[in-house]
């Protein structure tokens, strides 16, 4: 008697199964419909670059497929990387975002944890108003800058107009706001527990900073790094605007600049350039990612 | 080693009172616990011992010496957490070390102090683990461990045992007592629950709205409350508190309960509770232990009353029945074979050597 009841119950469990993997079955395909929209829709551009990079100039221009190459040749490669200039670009990209992202890791982090732990008067207003300048457009801080550049030149003498170097005092005013901003959060998430722990063991304001926040918080701290790397390498509107002698642009400025002569596009060059600019961040995505990935999921489950 | 006073100690936040003039002096290596209600601002005090909260009037000393303004880490206190607090990016010998390592204590000593104390809490192998690797109770033993090995004048334990499963905490409890015979540092642990004060403490504070209600050791608190407070808050089930009228009849002083139900007040407190005659708002407090089921053999201030069984909770070692007096619920423990249903009169004793009767206007025990 007993084992008919089971047999009786049986079939409904199986239903149950199947109707549930039919949902996973299905968002799956839908999972893997958008994925494949999106890779298309996102690699299409750098494959382009590529398959352009390999083309001479000869190629290009002829009425062929252009999503074939005929001829391969490495000579777009040779003329860029032979030529000082391209190289110049690229060391002064280097220098500029290694120095942006040192710069602004040490102000956002050092803000961060003051606006997120040592509560003082104004500090949540401050927090806020740290976001807000992160609004503001580019573009509207050009003239203020200008400005504030030759005042600086009027009293001191210090020319701060068509300087690589001027680039890092500029582009912390787009990273700095943002990374703050996600220090801040990060460093909120971390129990009040754990700095009033140190604080009993001895440690000081700086030492828990360094000795416990920093070492809890280095998905976070790595978001934001990547961030600032980002904003410096790929900036455009900045270093066209101030600066000029070929000698001191940066890399996406310094491609447009030389690489187009009036109305007479490289493009082979062109798209060499850019796929070679476009290694250095790939790189550090690549190495950083696992920490980027929890650094943009962390504070979402227990720890 | 030291021990704690506390004088007139006070804590706002802009217009909340938190705690409003506690004094407590905490002996030697006594083991202190201050339960209360949340709110009670049981936390805060023991905060400001830590100096983690400042101070808002009165004195804080340890050792002898004022801390009022000194920072907490040259108070000489350690303290558990009740979420732990472990450095996460660190393992259990860093955790436990970094105190020492701030302090610039000698490796060996640091080491020799790490391993004694991991010895004492059992958690040696478990030196090289990071907290998300220990289980809730292991990473409570850090916690501690991280106190001890700092050997320091004053343990502090804000309510460690909560996060914890009812389980793990009974056993945990039994841990704390034994690391307390061990190194016999003085300690003050804030809870919330009677039970775990009742079972750790030399000498329990009870504490309310901010202000001491009675501190004494744990018999004394039971058996001798003070106020309607303490009577409620120590004790599980609760004691029962029957609103009553003290009535003198035919020379002898009766309680009132209800209409049919009047209790002669025991003789050796009849003296007493005598002014009290005929007064308004009395309660008659009485532990549900001394109400009981009718057994043949009555002792002195016994009496017997028949009540009509609202619940009966069967707990296997005795049975709860739960019944209602003018209005007031009251819960008797009566022996599991006593024949209780709900719905039906049962034959009940009252055991009054053990009232407390209390002035409900003043919440003061009589």
């Amino acid at each position: 008697m007993a084992n008919a009841s089971i047999a009786a119950g049986a079939p409904t469990r199986p239903v149950k199964y199947r109707s549930m993997s039919r949902d996973r079955r299905w968002a799956m395909r839908w999972s893997y419909f958008f994925l494949v929209l999106f890779v298309v829709f996102f690699l299409t551009p750098p494959i382009y670059m590529f398959i352009t990079s390999l083309k001479s100039s000869g190629e290009i221009s002829a009425a062929k497929n252009p999503w074939w190459v005929y001829a391969p040749t490495l000579s777009n490669y040779e003329e860029l990387l032979g030529q000082n200039q391209y190289l110049v670009f690229f060391r002064n990209s280097a220098i500029v975002s290694v120095c942006v992202v040192a710069v602004t890791m040490l102000i956002s982090v050092t803000a961060a944890f003051a606006l997120a732990r040592m509560k003082f008067w104004g500090s949540a207003t401050l927090a806020t108003g740290v976001f807000l300048t992160y609004l503001v457009p580019d573009t509207l801080l050009f003239i203020p800058l200008f400005k504030m550049f030759a005042f600086v030149r009027d009293t001191t003498g210090i020319e701060l107009m068509n300087h690589w170097w001027t680039l890092i005092i500029i582009y912390p005013t787009l990273s700095v706001p943002f990374a703050t901003w996600i220090m801040i959060g990060y460093f909120a998430s971390i129990p009040k527990e754990l700095d009033e722990a140190a604080l009993i063991d001895g440690a000081t304001w700086m030492q828990t900073l360094t000795k416990i926040f920093i070492p809890v918080a280095m998905p976070g701290i790595i978001a934001a790094t990547i961030f600032s790397f980002t904003v410096s390498w790929a900036q455009f509107l900045y270093p066209l605007a101030f600066t000029t002698s070929i000698d001191q642009l940066v890399l996406p400025v310094g491609i447009v600049t030389s690489l187009i002569k009036g109305d007479v596009f490289n493009w082979g060059q062109i798209m060499t350039g850019a796929l070679l600019g476009a290694a250095p961040p790939l790189i550090i995505y690549a190495f950083l990612m696992d920490y980027y990935i929890a650094g943009l999921t962390a504070g979402a489950t227990k720890g | 080693m030291a021990q704690v006073t506390l004088r007139k100690v006070v804590k706002k936040y802009d217009e909340v009172m938190a705690v409003r003039g506690v004094d407590l002096d905490i002996a030697d290596k006594e083991f202190i616990v201050l339960v209360g209600p949340s709110g009670c601002g049981k936390s805060t005090t023991l905060r400001m011992i830590a100096g983690l909260e400042e101070i808002s009037g009165g004195d804080i000393a340890i050792g002898g010496d004022v801390v009022n303004d000194v920072p907490p880490k040259d108070r000489d206190i350690a303290m558990v957490f009740q979420n732990y607090a472990l450095y996460p990016h660190m393992n259990v010998y860093e955790n436990m070390s970094f105190g020492l390592k701030l302090k610039r204590t000698p490796r060996n000593e640091i080491e020799r102090r790490v391993k004694q104390a991991a010895q004492i809490l059992d958690i040696t192998e478990l030196l090289d683990r990071k907290p998300k690797q220990l289980s809730g109770g292991q990473r409570q033993r850090v916690a501690m461990g991280r106190a001890i090995v700092r050997d320091p004048k004053v343990f502090l334990f804000d309510e460690p045992l909560s996060n914890l499963d009812a389980k793990l905490r009974v056993q945990m409890r039994t841990e704390i007592k034994k690391v307390h015979q061990k190194v016999r540092t003085t300690t003050v642990y804030v809870t919330h629950d009677q039970v775990e004060a009742m079972t750790l403490a030399d000498r329990v504070v009870v504490m309310n709205a901010g202000l001491i209600e009675q501190v004494g050791s744990p018999n004394d608190l039971y058996h001798s409350p003070i106020t309607k407070f303490v009577a409620g808050f120590i004790g599980s089930p609760a004691m029962n508190f029957i609103p009553c009228q003290l009535e003198q009849a035919a020379g002898a002083l009766r309680m009132r309960l209800n209409d049919k139900l009047s209790l002669p007040v025991p003789a050796s407190r009849s003296a007493r509770y005598s002014s009290f005659a005929g007064k308004p708002n009395l309660v008659l407090g009485l532990r549900p232990e001394h109400i009981t089921e009718a057994r043949p053999h009555v002792e002195p201030d016994q009496h017997d009353f028949d009540m009509t069984i609202e619940v009966v909770e069967p707990m296997g070692m005795e049975t709860l029945v739960y019944f209602t007096i003018s209005g007031a619920e009251v819960c008797g423990r009566v022996n599991p074979n006593a024949s209780a249903a709900a719905g039906q009169a049962m034959k009940l004793r009252a055991d009054l050597s053990n009232m407390h009767l209390i002035d409900d206007t003043t919440g003061k025990v009589l």
